[in-house]
């Protein structure tokens, strides 16, 4: 995390006046005070080289994690394009894209376009999922890639090619055999995204 | 220059005069009622006087907590909510909103939703990686060491913490260090005595005696409280003791209240000594390295000793490693396999006077029992549970989950069907394939062949 991230972890726990505009500085994530802290403690408790940054390894370590069949997947969306380390900012950051969606969330002055936990950035995120080569379009390949690390061994794959077609035929409007990100949010416009992408902290 | 060397001498006298006085004294007070299992009373003392000190340090910090805002204590039920719903409850959630089409295979997109929001929830947190730390505290206890994140309160409570460090520092741990040295030397001397008589039922019960006092004086070593529940359920001879595992800490705890064959690796050093001259006065199960790798060996030294009604019951911790006192973790089934009948254990530990587990990658064995030595005091509550039997129709797993869930059940533990090898090793590929079947059973049904239909 660097000098600077811990001295601003510091100035949050010792800080008398509980200014909002001074957490959303430290960190671009309106999260409060207390679930900061206890996001700092799991990652410096997920980080078992002490080095301020996460490796893949450190994920894997989590075994509920390491046995999920899109593990791999979503520990990649903590890496940025080409790194192989995730800092505390980048930890937060991907984090806050499961935020819950509040109404009267005052955050206009926070950053230019959508907060990142909006419903569109939530599809964005699981959009990202399938898109292996983060070229912002779906190819036939890359479902059916996703698809085999959901279903293992288990399925036949002319019966997974048949799946990943079907899939692509409802969603593909222009005709390009490939789920751009736009289709994609049209296919799921009428599932609650909000609710089934979020987590709650208890307090 | 001659005139120095009295002085010197006189000074060496006065020393040893003094640390006769202050053996004498341990001697008297401590080991000698301890042997008898009578207690004078001052650990009884102590701990009040320790209660009502951290229950005042709680006021203070709550009082300070109101004018400045800090972490709240991690619930028991954790810091984020999670869905119980199975795997097929949530997907059917989330595909309801969605128009359906049955023709080749029943996948949506949104399935992924389902797998992204688990693993986001367990990298926040999760059940198994928090079992292998120590547990947080709700309040600070005064110990430097299980200071997380409280911060300067008062003068007062500093000068209380110093006084403290003082106490356990200077005071406690110079007594604690004698009474762990007279203990394990009486071990080993005593037993070595007792192992030179013939066998008889008179060197039983000197054996018995020998572990006991020696157990007891470790036990006062530690400033142990231990309170027994349902002493009518104490395993009997031919039978098999097991219990929840958090610290080489349990056996002295065990062993205060009844005498039992221990079973383990054959170490070298002072753990070896100890080990060879304990065998002599009565049997326990020591297994070399490469012993322990043969599982049929191993399970048939342990059947010929229960067979064996005059043996001493075996304590076997079936977790195998230590766990933090806060869950159960997966019995492995090997002592289960054995027959005979097992005696289950609950051990739960106050972590308000010290915290027993041992995090064996953070602390080895001398640090961690400098840990024990330095905290306040080790308070817990044992439960003997009533013996318990394999059933019809039970295999060695079921019965080793039953026992699980008993132990975990009395002693107010987490019940986690995890592996405690998880400390150290990768999880196996087979729980991710049995995830990855019960999804492919979502989409094309049970029967997991060709589908009837063919492609659109």
């Amino acid at each position: 995390m660097g000098l600077q991230g811990w001295r601003n972890v510091l100035a949050l726990k010792t800080s008398k006046n509980n200014n909002r505009a001074a957490w959303q500085r430290a960190f671009p994530v309106p999260l409060s005070h207390s679930q900061i802290t206890r996001l700092y403690s799991r990652f410096h408790s997920l980080d078992k080289g002490e080095n301020g940054a996460l490796s893949r390894e450190d994920f894997q370590r989590i075994p509920e994690l390491a046995i999920n069949p899109l593990g791999d997947r979503i520990i990649n969306a903590f890496f940025p394009e080409g790194e192989d380390q995730a800092n505390f900012r980048g930890f937060m950051r991907t984090l806050a894209h499961f935020r819950p969606v509040e109404d009267n969330e005052k955050n206009k002055d926070l950053t230019s376009g959508e907060p990142l936990n909006s419903r569109t950035n939530k599809l964005l995120f699981a959009f990202r999922l399938y898109d292996l080569d983060r070229d912002d379009k779906i190819s036939r390949d890359e479902l059916l890639q996703v698809l085999r690390m959901m279903v293992g061994v288990n399925i036949s794959d002319e019966q997974l090619g048949s799946i990943a077609d079907r899939t692509i035929q409802e969603a593909d409007t222009n005709g390009d055999m490939c789920i751009s990100f736009s289709e994609f949010i049209k296919v799921l416009e009428k599932v609650d995204v909000e609710q089934k992408m979020s987590i709650r902290f208890l307090h | 220059c001659h005139r120095l060397l009295p002085k010197m001498e006189g000074a060496w006298e006065i020393a040893f005069v003094l640390f006769q006085v202050w053996l004498s004294i341990v001697v008297g007070l401590i080991v000698l009622p301890a042997m008898f299992g009578v207690s004078l009373g001052f650990t009884d003392i102590y701990i009040k006087v320790l209660v009502k000190t951290l229950e005042w340090a709680t006021l203070r910090i709550q009082r300070g907590q109101k004018e400045q805002p800090t972490l709240p204590s991690q619930s028991a039920n954790g810091i984020i909510e999670k869905d119980d719903g199975s795997m097929e409850e949530e997907i059917g959630e989330l595909r309801r909103s969605h128009p359906k089409n049955l023709a080749g295979g029943d996948f949506t997109m949104c399935d992924a939703f389902y797998f992204c929001k688990k693993g986001i929830e367990n990298i926040v947190e999760d059940q198994v990686t928090q079992r292998f730390t120590s547990e947080e505290l709700a309040s600070w206890n005064l110990l430097t060491r299980t200071n997380n994140n409280f911060r300067y309160i008062s003068v007062r409570l500093t000068i209380i913490w110093g006084l403290g460090v003082f106490i356990r520092y200077c005071i406690l741990l110079p007594l604690r260090i004698t009474l762990a040295v007279i203990g394990l030397s009486w071990l080993v001397i005593g037993t070595t005595l007792v192992g030179l008589l013939p066998s008889s039922n008179a060197k039983n019960w000197l054996s018995d005696l020998v572990h006991i006092t020696c157990y007891r004086i470790c036990a006062r070593g530690l400033s142990a409280t231990i309170r027994y529940h349902n002493k009518e359920n104490r395993p009997k001879k031919g039978g098999i003791c097991v219990a929840n595992h958090t610290s080489p800490i349990d056996i002295v705890i065990l062993a205060n209240d009844g005498c039992y064959a221990m079973v383990g690796q054959v170490h070298g050093g002072l753990m070896g000594v100890i080990q060879r001259s304990m065998v002599r006065s009565c049997p326990h199960v020591w297994f070399e390295r490469s012993e322990m790798k043969d599982r049929h060996a191993v399970a048939k030294r342990l059947k010929d000793h229960i067979a064996d009604k005059t043996k001493l019951p075996i304590l076997i911790f079936p977790e195998g490693t230590c766990i933090n006192n806060t869950s159960v973790m997966m019995f492995k089934k090997g002592s289960f396999e054995i027959g005979g009948t097992i005696y289950p254990v609950a051990i739960k530990y106050d972590p308000q006077f010290g915290d027993a587990f041992w995090n064996s990658a953070k602390n080895n064995m001398v640090s961690y029992l400098l840990r024990m030595m330095t905290s306040w005091a080790i308070v817990c509550n044992m439960w003997y549970l009533p013996p318990m039997t394999r059933q019809d129709g039970e295999d060695a797993v079921q019965f080793a989950n039953r026992v699980k869930s008993a132990i975990a059940h009395q002693g107010g533990l987490v019940d986690l069907s995890w592996d405690g090898g998880l400390k150290r090793e990768k999880v196996k590929e087979s729980f991710k394939e049995e995830q990855q079947k019960m999804y492919s059973s979502m989409i094309v049904g049970l029967d997991c062949h060709e589908a009837s239909e063919g492609p659109v």
